[in-house]
C-alpha cells in the first residue's frame, strides 16, 4: 500500500507540470494592499476565483449562493433564506472542505460542516476555492491540513486620495419578506492604519410558494399541489470590527465578529405533514488577529490567533415528536506560527506550527464533556526555476483527547504540486498534484450520545489531478481563460451512519465506507472591451463551468445486485453533470447579468433506482444594476429575478426550493 | 462561431421545460406461486427511513406467484405525496386495509383488495393497530403535555370506529406505548417510556374495553416493545433492554394464574405467533465485537420452551444483513424474513419453506418490515 501510494505520487510527479499563470496577475492586483510582503512565488497551482464587481453582480445573497458558481462544487441547499446550505468539493463530503475568514479556518469541531448561508456577501470581497490546498510556504499548518479550502476575505478598507472616512449603507429587500439593511463605516486612523465597522440585520419570513406534481404515464396530471412553505423565518443579526495595519515590513489585522440568530427549521415535507415547528438559536462570537512581518529580506514571519465562542440551541416543541431542547456550547482556542525563509532566490522553505483546543459542552443525558488538544506542524518547500514550478508540503497532525477511552491520534500526511510553464512569456500552465489528507472525526461522529464511536479512525482521501489553464486576459481587447483538470479520489475508512439494534431510530458511527470519484472540472471565461475610443467603454463576459462526476460507492460488496445494489453506484445526490453559465455586460454605468446553474439528475441514495431518482434542476436568474453619482455620493440601484421559468424542485428530497422570486438592492456609498 | 453554439445551446435550456416525474405502473415481478386456497395473497408494507416519505406498500399474489413492488401510487394516483412517512404497521379487518404511518400521523385506509383510498384517521406519532367488535384501537405516543416538573407526555390508545373512521375515545397510558393485543374484553398495552431514557418504562396496561379506561398496570421489565396472546391464556412481551448493562429479553404473563411474569432467556427484535410456535430474531449491538449480533429462534408458546435456534437451515442467514419483517404462513408454513440492509436503500423479501430452506428472494421498497395475510 505504502509504495504504492508513492509510485502514483511518482507518477503524478511525471506527468507533465508547470507554469503559474494567474499569479503574476494576482500580485499586481493585490499590489495596493500587500505589496511589501507579497509573496514573489504565488500558488504552483492557481484558485478558483470570484471578486469585486464579477461577485457584487451575481444575484448571490449568501456565500453558498456564490460558491455554486465554481467548478468541482456541489451544494446542498434546504432552501430559503435561512436554510441550511453546505458545500461538497469534488464530492468527498462537506467534512473534508476548510473555510478559512480572512485566513483563519472557521471551526466546529461538533459536526465538522460549516454552513455558509450564515456567512453574508455583504462584506466579502473575494471567495477563493483551491482543490488540494493553497501551495504556498508561508501559511499556517492548518492550510495544509483540509483536501479542498474556501477563502473568504473580506472588504479590506481603501481611501481615495485626501479621504478618511468611507461610509457605505446598503438596503436589500424582496421575495419573502425579506429585509436585509447593512452599515460599513471606514475610518483612517493614522498612516498604515484603519479601522471598519460593519453592521447587517436579516430578516425573513421564509415563506414562499412551492409545488409537486406527479404525472401519469399518459401525460396527464395525476396530482398538483401548492402550498406555502413554513417555519422557515430567520432574523439574524452580524457585527464585525476590524484594525488594520500595513508597514514596509509588516501588515496586520485584528477582527472580532458577532453573529446572533433565530430560526424555524422548515423540515421535510411529507404526506400528512406540511408544517414543522423545530427552531434553532444560534451565537457566534470570534475574534482573531494576524501579523505578518519581514525580517531582512530572507525570512518572514506570520503569526496567527484566534479564540472562538459558538452557542446553539435547538428546541422541538412539537407535541407529535420527541420533546427535545438541547443547548451545545463549543470554544475554541487557536494559535500559529509560520516561517519562511529563503535559501536560495529560486527556494524557499517554510516551517508552520499550529495549536488549537477545542471543547464541547451540551446538556445531553450521559454526555461526554469531549476537549481536544490538536498540534500541527507542516513543513513545506517551494522551487522556481526555468520554467518549472513546484510545492512539496508534510503535515503532521497529533490529536489529543481528554475523555474517557478515547485514543490520541498521530498522522502524518503529504502533499505534491507542480506546475510547468510550456511557453516562456504566456500565461499558460500545465500542472498535477498529489495529496494525501484526513478528516478527524467530529466530536458528534465520536461522542454523541448512543451514536457516537469512540473507537473511529479518522476518515483519508488521496488526490490525484492533472490538468491546465490558459489565459490571454490583462488590458486586451479580447480576454480568454480556460483551465480544465482530470482528478481521481479515493475517499477510506469513510465514516458512515449504520443501523444499530432493531428499529430506525437507532444509529452507529462506524469507518466502513470507500468512495472512488473519477472527475473532470472545467471552466473558460471570454472578456470582451469594446467602445474604448469613443469614450463610452463597457465591457462583456461570459463565463462557463462545467463539472463531470462518477462518484461510486464501494463500501458493501454484498449489496452487488446489477440494478438496485449499492455497491458501484453513483452516491447520494452527486449529479455527473452540472455546470453553470455566466454572462454579464457593463456598459457606462449600468450592468445586466444573466446566470445559469444546472445541476443533473441524481439520486438520493447509491442505489440508483427509479425509487431514488431525482430530476435534474436548472435556474435562470437575471440582475441589472445602474450607479448614479451626486459628486462625492455614489449610489448604486440593482434589481434580481431569481428563477425566472420559476421552475420548483428540490434539491434535497422533501426540501422544495423557492420559484421565482425578487429582490431590489440600494447602496449608497459615501 | 461559437458564441452562436453557445447562444442556441442556452436557448435550447431556456425553452425546455423541467422533467415531470411520473407515476409509473408497479413492477411485476415473478417468484413462484404458493398452494393455499385461503391465503390468497398478503402485503408487506415498507417503513422508508424517516423524512424520506418513502413508505411505500408491496403485495405478493400467491396465487399467480408474481410480487407487484410499490402498488400505492398506482391505486391512488391522486394523493398528494403517496402514502407517507414510515409505516409502522399493517392489518386487515373486514373489507378494509389499515397501514399505520406513523411520522405522516395518520391510520390509511385502504380497500383490502385493491388498496385503493377509503380514508385516513388522523392520530398523531401513531404506532400499532389491532381491532375489535368493530373498532380500532391505535396506540399513540403523543398524549397530553404535563409539564411539572419536566416535560412528559404519556401515550393513549384511540379507540376508532371502523364505519366512520372517527376517533370515538382516547384512553391514557403509559409513556410511548407500542404493541397492544385484545384478549377477551380486556387490551394490554405495552408502554415502553422510550423518549424517557434513561427512565424507560416497565409495565403493561390493561384496559377495560367496556369502560374504556385503564384499570391497572402489570410489571414486567424495562422498555417493552412487541406484545402477543397465545391460546393459552398468556401474553408474550418483549423487552429492548436499556441498550446497555441490561439486554433484550421475552416474558410471559400468565392471565389466568394471578398474571404472574416468567422470562425466556431469549433476546427479541421481532416474532411471529403462528400457533403454538413463536419465531423470532433479534438485533442487537454488540460493543464488543462493535457489530450486529443476529440470533434466530423458535418458542414453543405451550410449553414455554425455545425449541430451535435456527429456522433458517441453509445458510441464507449470512446473507440477511439486518432481519427486520416476520411472518409464517399459517397453512403452507413457508417463513418470510425481511432484509432493511443499511435503512436508505432497497431491501429483500425472503421467503423459506418450513423445512428453513430458501424458496426464492425478491427485491423490497427501503425497509420492509410489516406484513398482511389477505384470505379469500
Amino acid at each position: 500500500m505504502f509504495t504504492c501510494r508513492f509510485f502514483c505520487a511518482g507518477m503524478a510527479m511525471l506527468l507533465p507540470a508547470i507554469v503559474q499563470g494567474q499569479s503574476r496577475l494576482d500580485s499586481v492586483q493585490r499590489l495596493g494592499e500587500v505589496s511589501v510582503v507579497a509573496n514573489r512565488y504565488g500558488e504552483v497551482i492557481p484558485s478558483q476565483k470570484l471578486s469585486g464587481k464579477r461577485l457584487e453582480t451575481l444575484s448571490s445573497f449568501s456565500v453558498a449562493d456564490a460558491v455554486r458558481y465554481f467548478s468541482g462544487v456541489q451544494i446542498k441547499d434546504y432552501g430559503g433564506v435561512g436554510g441550511l446550505k453546505t458545500v461538497d468539493i469534488r464530492s468527498m463530503g462537506t467534512n473534508h472542505l476548510g473555510v478559512f475568514y480572512d485566513g483563519i479556518q472557521l471551526g466546529n469541531a461538533q459536526n465538522g460542516q460549516i454552513d455558509l448561508g450564515k456567512f453574508s456577501l455583504d462584506n466579502i470581497e473575494e471567495i477563493a476555492l483551491h482543490n488540494g490546498q493553497r501551495s504556498e510556504v508561508l501559511q499556517s499548518a492548518k492550510d495544509f491540513g483540509s483536501a479542498g479550502t474556501i477563502y473568504l476575505r473580506t472588504r479590506r478598507p481603501r481611501f481615495g486620495t485626501g479621504r478618511r472616512t468611507n461610509f457605505t449603507t446598503t438596503v436589500r429587500g424582496g421575495s419573502f419578506d425579506l429585509i436585509n439593511p447593512s452599515a460599513l463605516w471606514e475610518e483612517k486612523l493614522g498612516e498604515g492604519i484603519c479601522s471598519s465597522l460593519n453592521a447587517e440585520y436579516v430578516f425573513s419570513s421564509g415563506k414562499y410558494p412551492f409545488r409537486y406534481r406527479r404525472i401519469l404515464p399518459d401525460g396527464t396530471t395525476a396530482w398538483d399541489t401548492t402550498a406555502v412553505r413554513q417555519n422557515g423565518d430567520i432574523r439574524s443579526l452580524r457585527l464585525e470590527g476590524g484594525l488594520f495595519g500595513l508597514s514596509d515590513e509588516a501588515k496586520w489585522m485584528l477582527k472580532s465578529y458577532f453573529y446572533d440568530s433565530e430560526r424555524g427549521i422548515p423540515g421535510a415535507i411529507v404526506n400528512n405533514v406540511w408544517k414543522r415547528s423545530q427552531r434553532q438559536w444560534d451565537r457566534s462570537f470570534f475574534v482573531q488577529g494576524s501579523f505578518m512581518r519581514r525580517f531582512g529580506r530572507l525570512y518572514t514571519l506570520q503569526v496567527n490567533a484566534k479564540y472562538a465562542d459558538d452557542r446553539m440551541r435547538y428546541l422541538n416543541p412539537d407535541t407529535t415528536l420527541m420533546y427535545v431542547d438541547n443547548s451545545f456550547l463549543q470554544r475554541e482556542l487557536y494559535f500559529s506560527s509560520a516561517n519562511r525563509y529563503s535559501i536560495r532566490p529560486f527556494w524557499d522553505v517554510g516551517l508552520s506550527l499550529d495549536y488549537q483546543w477545542n471543547m464541547l459542552d451540551a446538556n445531553l443525558r450521559e454526555f461526554t464533556y469531549p476537549r481536544r488538544h490538536t498540534a500541527l506542524a507542516a513543513l513545506a518547500t517551494s522551487v522556481e526555476r526555468w520554467n518549472l514550478k513546484a510545492q512539496a508540503s508534510l503535515l503532521g497532525t497529533f490529536v489529543f483527547e481528554q475523555a474517557a477511552g478515547s485514543q490520541d491520534k498521530r498522522e502524518y500526511t503529504p502533499a505534491v504540486f507542480l506546475s510547468w510553464r510550456p511557453f516562456a512569456g504566456r500565461e499558460a500552465n500545465i500542472r498535477s498534484f498529489y495529496k494525501r489528507i484526513f478528516r478527524m472525526p467530529t466530536f458528534n461522529d465520536l461522542y454523541y450520545t448512543d451514536v457516537g464511536n469512540i473507537m473511529l479512525r479518522p476518515e483519508f482521501v488521496n488526490q490525484y489531478n492533472a490538468g491546465f489553464e490558459y489565459s490571454a486576459e490583462g488590458d486586451r481587447d479580447v480576454g480568454l481563460h480556460v483551465r480544465a483538470d482530470a482528478y481521481y479520489n479515493e475517499v477510506t475508512d469513510k465514516i458512515v451512519a449504520v443501523p444499530k439494534g432493531n428499529g430506525q431510530y437507532r444509529w452507529m458511527m462506524m469507518n466502513l465506507g470507500y468512495v472512488e470519484i473519477r472527475g473532470i472540472d472545467v471552466s473558460g471565461r471570454m472578456t470582451v472591451r469594446f467602445g474604448k475610443r469613443t469614450g463610452r467603454s463597457g465591457v462583456a463576459s461570459l463565463q462557463l463551468s462545467y463539472t463531470f462526476q462518477r462518484a461510486q460507492d464501494f463500501s458493501n460488496p454484498a449489496d452487488n445486485d446489477p440494478e438496485a445494489g449499492t455497491f458501484g453506484g453513483q452516491i447520494a445526490y452527486i449529479p455527473r453533470h452540472n455546470g453553470s453559465a455566466v454572462a454579464h455586460v457593463s456598459w457606462r454605468s449600468c450592468d445586466i447579468n444573466y446566470s445559469f446553474i444546472y445541476v443533473g439528475e441524481r439520486y438520493h441514495n447509491s442505489s440508483n433506482i427509479r425509487e431514488n431518482y431525482e430530476p435534474s434542476w436548472y435556474t435562470h436568474d437575471l440582475s441589472v444594476g445602474k450607479l448614479i453619482r451626486f459628486g462625492e455620493i455614489k449610489i448604486r440601484l440593482s434589481a434580481e429575478v431569481n428563477n425566472i421559468l420559476n421552475q420548483y424542485y428540490d434539491v434535497v428530497l422533501n426540501y422544495p426550493m423557492p420559484g421565482r422570486n425578487y429582490k431590489i438592492i440600494l447602496k449608497i456609498e459615501i | 462561431m461559437r458564441r452562436i453554439h453557445t447562444f442556441t445551446l442556452l436557448l435550447s435550456i431556456l425553452v425546455a421545460c423541467r422533467e415531470d416525474v411520473e407515476i409509473r405502473p408497479p413492477e411485476v415481478i415473478p417468484v413462484a406461486p404458493s398452494d393455499s386456497a385461503a391465503i390468497i395473497g398478503f402485503y408487506l408494507l415498507n417503513e422508508g427511513n424517516m423524512g424520506s416519505n418513502k413508505s411505500t406498500l408491496d403485495y405478493m399474489d400467491l396465487f399467480s406467484g408474481e410480487y407487484r413492488r410499490n402498488i400505492y401510487a398506482d391505486a391512488n394516483p391522486s394523493v398528494p405525496k403517496e402514502m407517507g412517512d414510515v409505516g409502522n404497521d399493517i392489518r386487515i379487518y373486514g373489507e378494509k386495509l389499515y397501514a399505520v404511518i406513523n411520522c405522516s400521523n395518520k391510520v390509511e385506509v385502504m380497500d383490502r383488495r385493491t388498496a385503493k383510498r377509503i380514508g385516513q384517521i388522523d392520530i398523531p406519532n401513531c404506532r400499532y393497530i389491532r381491532f375489535h367488535g368493530g373498532y380500532a384501537y391505535v396506540t399513540s405516543y403523543a398524549g397530553p403535555v404535563e409539564l411539572n416538573p419536566d416535560y412528559k407526555q404519556r401515550g393513549y390508545v384511540a379507540m376508532v370506529d371502523t364505519t366512520t373512521l372517527q376517533v370515538m375515545a382516547r384512553c391514557l397510558v403509559g409513556y410511548q406505548p407500542d404493541e397492544l393485543e385484545i384478549v377477551g374484553n380486556r387490551i394490554y398495552v405495552a408502554n415502553s417510556g422510550g423518549y424517557m431514557f434513561p427512565n424507560y418504562e416497565s409495565t403493561v396496561s390493561v384496559i377495560d374495553i367496556a369502560s374504556f379506561t385503564e384499570i391497572k398496570r402489570i410489571e414486567v421489565a424495562r422498555n417493552l416493545h412487541r406484545l402477543r396472546a397465545d391460546r393459552h391464556g398468556r401474553i408474550w412481551v418483549s423487552s429492548r433492554g436499556d441498550y446497555y448493562g441490561q439486554p433484550s429479553r421475552l416474558y410471559c404473563i400468565d392471565l389466568d394464574n394471578g398474571e404472574h411474569v416468567d422470562s425466556l432467556q431469549v433476546a427479541v427484535s421481532n416474532l411471529y405467533l403462528d400457533g403454538d410456535s413463536l419465531y423470532l430474531y433479534s438485533t442487537e449491538w454488540s460493543y464488543i465485537s462493535m457489530s450486529n449480533e443476529i440470533t434466530y429462534g423458535i418458542v414453543d408458546v405451550a410449553r414455554k420452551q425455545i425449541v430451535s435456534r435456527c429456522f433458517i437451515t441453509d445458510g441464507t442467514e449470512q446473507r440477511i444483513q439486518i432481519p427486520y419483517g416476520i411472518m409464517v404462513h399459517p397453512i403452507t408454513k413457508d417463513i418470510y424474513v425481511t432484509d432493511a440492509k443499511n435503512y436508505v436503500s432497497p431491501g429483500t423479501l425472503y421467503c423459506f419453506d418450513r423445512n428453513g430452506r430458501l424458496k426464492w428472494n425478491v427485491r423490497t421498497g427501503d425497509i420492509p418490515a410489516h406484513f398482511a395475510l389477505l384470505e379469500e
